[in-house]
């Protein structure tokens, strides 16, 4: 509890692990979206192909894949079916009623994988993996509208090791619309004035100091980064903006046009697991 | 003398008794806990008992035992009280062992939540610490169902720490309770002190307090964290617990939380764990605004108590060959968990997690009795006090002192700069919101800030900048509440020492530390030490104070004071006999820290400090902090101050003595008007306030002198603070005719409740003035009590 700088080394752990799913056909009409744009699914699915393939090639991660299934159209976006921290998956109970059978699949490959299942079975309660932010010390919860309070409360008798604090989401999908992590102890933020209100309260609720990295564009801040033995710190970017405070990551950047269209961020497209043992 | 037999169960599970008389003070017992654990590093631990309403409560070191367990048993419970952020750093291994032990306590009771695999690792670690490595052939499965590691122990769990336990080989006991507390450290409930309350909606809510500050969880969620800096102030009345915060960088506004506890004792307890943790911890954070401003005021605030800042640094002195002691199996713990302040909670099965609120939380509402209170007394907030002032002036004859004049005179210019300058910042930083109605009254009373200018005189009133410094920097007010009955919120004792001529310059910085200790009702006569709790019931109506309201008061008073002030300085400047005239106002100083009090109820303290308590003062350069008025007024109240050389004043204290006219004033302020006002704070309680204001002055042997008013030749003001005052002291010489007088106030703040005998704290007080400076006289004693009249209570 005690108010300290973070250290590098005790944060987000590297990863072993990658769950992603294919894209189905019926992400193109079909897919939740807040904003009304087409969908161009073949440059979607080209997207999708190079963020898989530098996750397994350059980042060499063992990438379990799952199959698309076309009638859960927003099933490519696995980040909101599951959090994994440490060896504990929590299978969420999706906010979006058409989601919420996505995370069958995605329990079954982390039951493979060899982590403790917890799931959400209360009916009242939902969380999209989306409005969790784990920072390597504590989680921030989003409560939106694909998030309740009993998500959260689930959430944190899961990982019960950690603080787990709340924080208001407004005008935006999740949590992680605008943030992310980028780097040990560093929290990418969206310049919006929704992004910055929730970074204040995190900092407030916050035993810790984080540094920031405030982006112009909030989608910016939503990045996908790991520490990886081999690879030395890693960082997927949307945009190509470079950032002093990462330049000592290897930053790749991923185009991700297309799922922007339906809301979907970096972080929305895989589960990062750690498993080396056991496997 | 009555010897009776304290039980108390050790962290090991072990019984530890010993005898102590009937009226043994709880640090008696404590040290013999701590002598026969061998423990030196006592400073994180305390002794709990069960209260009649099978609370758990500290025990106050520094009070008789028989009066804080009243008709309880004398069993008590040895465990953690201040649970130490980074356990590495404590010196010796035999004090991260029995925090081990308190740790393992909490795990295996629920009070410390942590996953199966926190549970495993911990697990582990104590097996290797308790057993060594693991032996194959000795260690069968079954070796370890003896340990309990989590509240609910599956078998999946024991093959895991087992299996953990293995890959441990090698290390020491010593290296694996260190692992141990590295990983429990981490845990987000470490260190949290967990009490039951309702936000203002009435929704189900947990207050956390922790080194860090208070934090509040809805289930197992936290959905608000207020830092040590961020708050102003803390306060309880009746069973409400309330929080000023200090406004962020966009509000303009200060704003009050306010929290219902189950009753009023659980909010005293609250506000009483939230104090100490305060002191204990707040002073080794690094960014302390604080400081930084009372450093530009020049005066230097010291602690007393023992911080954990503090207790480092004594344990670093720590010389002696790292003791032996003896590992006991963790088989006793389990036993010992009934005893164990930690309450039990239920289990938490690690899968299962879904929807449990942590029964956890509900374990703990240790009351701790000691309390600590800082209280920075900005604005206007005190709730119910009973200030009482004791100013005592003594002439002291002497030879002038020249060189001093000269710069003097200088320096005061200066000094008048800038206290205006600070004033002025003052006022500016602080926006005055809404008065909420203790605001409310403080704005009516111009004096505040009109005082200082007043004072014009050379003397330098401090005005209040100092005060608000204070609060800016520090966050915590906190007050005190009293039990239902009367609460003596803070005390304020001036005690003005006059030395006439002679000063030596160095004198006066010495300054007191008096712990004194009002009693609300404070007769004349001063048989302090028979007050107690019971009587404080007994008087209902009494009070309990709310520290704004003290504020108020005392300001209106120093309002007064001002006006009057030429004339009775000129009293004071007396007339030492020996002394020229004396010239009058220009001398006084009245420094009187008004309102900053810290208040501290005095944690452990370690044999050694035990007897006073309270040490340290510190001192300050020439600069106004503070604000001197409160105390002048009740002289310019009673108007007829003189000051005379006489010795007799002590005594007077004590009890009145004839020579001494004593003059009393009360008010009794009615608040309900000023109530809507406030906006803020949700259902502020409406407390009446008795202001009592009582001078003892020691007759005028010769006519007061007033005379001219000499020059001013230094002023000083020093602040010291311990555990439970605040005392400011102020020099001043002034040149008159000739002759440099020297005057020495006192003032003595002292916030407490009924559990602080006022009437001997304030005689400690008076004697302790007397001995530092046995060439003066004090002349004068002005004791102003602020009681909130309490309504009904719980």
């Amino acid at each position: 509890m005690a108010e300290v700088p973070l250290s590098k080394a005790q944060l987000l752990p590297g990863f072993t692990h990658a769950v992603v799913r294919a894209l189905p056909q019926s992400l193109a009409k079909e897919a939740l979206r807040t904003g009304s744009l087409e969908v161009d699914l073949l440059k979607a699915q080209e997207e999708h192909d190079k963020y898989v393939s530098v996750l397994k090639h350059r980042l060499g991660l063992e990438v379990v894949e799952l199959p698309a299934d076309e009638a859960l159209p927003d099933c490519v976006f696995v980040e909101d079916a599951a959090v994994v921290c440490g060896d504990t998956a929590l299978i969420t109970r999706p906010g979006a009623e058409s989601r919420r059978k996505e995370t069958e699949a995605m329990k079954a490959a982390l039951t493979e994988l060899g982590l403790s299942i917890v799931e959400m079975t209360d009916e009242s309660a939902t969380l999209d993996g989306g409005d969790v932010l784990f920072t390597g010390r504590e989680f921030f919860v989003g409560l939106s509208m694909r998030t309740n309070q009993r998500g959260a409360e689930i959430l944190a008798d899961a990982f019960k090791d950690y603080a787990v604090s709340t924080v208001p989401v407004q005008d935006r999908l999740h949590l992680k619309s605008f943030c992310s992590m980028a780097g040990p102890g560093l929290i990418a933020i969206g310049a919006s004035e929704a992004a910055q209100k929730a970074l204040k309260i995190m900092q407030q609720m916050s035993d810790h100091n984080y540094d920031k990295l405030t982006l112009p564009d909030d989608l910016a801040a939503n990045c996908v980064y790991m520490n990886l033995p081999s690879k030395g710190d890693s960082a997927l970017r949307l945009l190509l903006q470079v950032f002093e405070k990462l330049k000592d990551h290897m930053l790749i950047p991923v185009s991700n046009q297309e799922k922007v269209k339906v809301d979907g961020a970096l972080t929305c497209c895989s589960v990062l697991v750690n498993r080396k043992k056991n496997i | 003398m009555k010897m009776v037999v304290c039980h108390v169960t050790l962290l090991d599970g072990s019984q530890f008794s010993c005898e102590v008389e009937k009226r043994a003070k709880g640090q008696y017992l404590f040290f013999q806990v701590c002598d026969h654990l061998n423990l030196l590093e006592k400073d994180y631990f305390g002794l709990s008992f069960k209260d009649n309403a099978e609370q758990r409560c500290w025990l106050d070191v520094t009070k008789e035992i028989k009066r804080q367990i009243r008709n309880s048993q004398w069993q008590f419970v040895f465990s953690v009280k201040f649970y130490p952020p980074d356990p590495s750093q404590l010196t010796e291994d035999i004090t991260r062992y029995l925090l081990c032990l308190q740790l393992r306590q909490d795990i295996a009771s629920g009070r410390l939540p942590c996953s199966f695999v926190t549970h495993a690792l911990l697990g582990s670690y104590t097996l290797q610490g308790e057993l060594g490595d693991h032996d194959p052939e000795e260690h069968r499965l079954d070796y370890i169902s003896d340990f309990q590691f989590a509240p609910n122990q599956t078998k999946e769990l024991e093959e895991k720490v087992v299996e953990l336990h293995k890959s441990h080989r090698g290390m020491t006991p010593a290296q694996a309770d260190a692992q141990f507390l590295e990983n429990a450290k981490k845990l987000s409930m470490y260190g949290v002190d967990l009490h039951h309350a309702k936000d203002s909606e009435g929704v189900d809510i947990m207050l956390g307090v922790c080194s860090n500050g208070l934090l509040i969880y809805k289930d197992r969620l936290r959905i608000n964290r207020f830092a040590w800096p961020k708050i102003l102030k803390i306060s309880y009345k009746r069973s409400n617990f309330y929080i000023k915060i200090r406004p962020g960088e966009a509000e303009q506004f200060e704003s009050t939380v306010g929290f219902k506890l189950p009753n009023h004792r659980a909010a005293k307890r609250v506000w009483k764990v939230c104090v100490e943790h305060h002191t204990f911890f707040r002073l080794v954070s690094p960014e302390q605004p604080t400081k930084t401003k009372f450093l530009t005021l020049g005066s230097k605030f010291r602690y007393s108590g023992r911080t954990q800042a503090q207790t480092r640094q004594a344990s670093s002195l720590i010389d002696r060959p790292a003791p032996a002691f003896q590992r006991t199996s963790s088989k006793r713990i389990s036993r010992s968990l009934d005893g164990a302040p930690v309450v039990n909670v239920s289990d938490y099965s690690q899968a299962d997690g879904a929807g449990e609120n942590s029964p956890a939380l509900e374990l703990n509402s240790d009351s701790k009795s000691q309390q600590v209170e800082v209280m920075e007394r900005p604005n206007a907030d005190a709730a119910t006090s009973i200030t009482s002032e004791t100013a005592f002036e003594t002439d002291g004859a002497g030879a002038p002192q020249r060189k001093d004049l000269d710069k003097t005179q200088e320096d005061v210019l200066k000094h008048q700069a800038s206290i205006s300058e600070l004033k002025r910042s003052f006022m500016e930083a602080t926006p005055e919101p809404r008065p909420s109605q203790w605001d409310k009254h403080l704005t009516g009373s111009p004096a505040t800030t009109l005082r200082l200018q007043t004072h014009g005189v050379p003397q330098n009133t401090p005005p209040r900048p100092g005060t608000d410094s204070r609060d800016a920097s520090k966050s915590a007010e906190v007050k005190p509440e009293g039990n239902e009955v009367i609460e003596v919120v803070e005390e304020t004792v001036v005690i003005e020492e006059v030395v006439k001529a002679k000063p030596k310059s160095s004198t006066p910085e010495a300054s007191v530390p008096v712990e004194t200790e009002v009693k609300e009702e404070r007769s004349l006569s001063s048989d302090s030490e028979s007050e107690d709790e019971a009587e404080y019931h007994a008087q209902p109506p009494s009070t309990s104070i709310s520290t704004q309201q003290i504020k108020e008061e005392p300001e209106e008073e120093q309002e007064a004071e001002l006006s009057q002030q030429a004339p009775p300085s000129a009293i004071e400047s007396q007339p030492s006999a020996e002394a020229a005239d004396p010239g009058p106002a220009a001398e006084e100083e009245k420094a009187a820290q008004p309102h900053e009090e810290e208040r501290t109820d005095k944690p452990l303290l370690t044999p050694d400090e035990a007897p006073n308590g309270h040490a340290p003062q510190g001192e300050a350069p020439p600069s106004p902090q503070t604000a001197a008025a409160d105390e002048e007024e009740p002289h310019i109240v009673n108007g007829s101050a003189s000051r005379v050389e006489t010795e007799h004043l002590p005594q007077v204290i004590c009890c009145s003595e004839p020579p001494v006219v004593k003059t009393e004033m009360v008010t009794i302020s009615d608040t309900f008007a000023a109530q809507k006002t406030e906006i803020s704070t949700k259902e502020v309680p409406i407390v009446h306030t008795e202001t009592k204001t009582i001078t003892y002055e020691a007759a005028q042997l010769d006519g007061n002198g007033d005379g001219e008013p000499g020059v001013l030749m230094t002023a000083q003001t020093i602040t010291s603070e311990s555990l439970c005052t605040t005392t400011t002291t102020h020099i001043t010489k002034t040149l008159k005719g000739g002759q440099s007088e020297t005057r020495i106030e006192k003032r003595i703040v002292i916030t407490g409740d009924s559990d602080i005998d006022h009437d001997q704290a304030l005689a400690q007080a008076i004697k302790e003035a007397k001995e530092q400076h046995p060439d003066m006289s004090v002349t004068r004693v002005v004791v102003h009590k602020e009681t909130e009249l309490a309504e009904d209570e719980d």
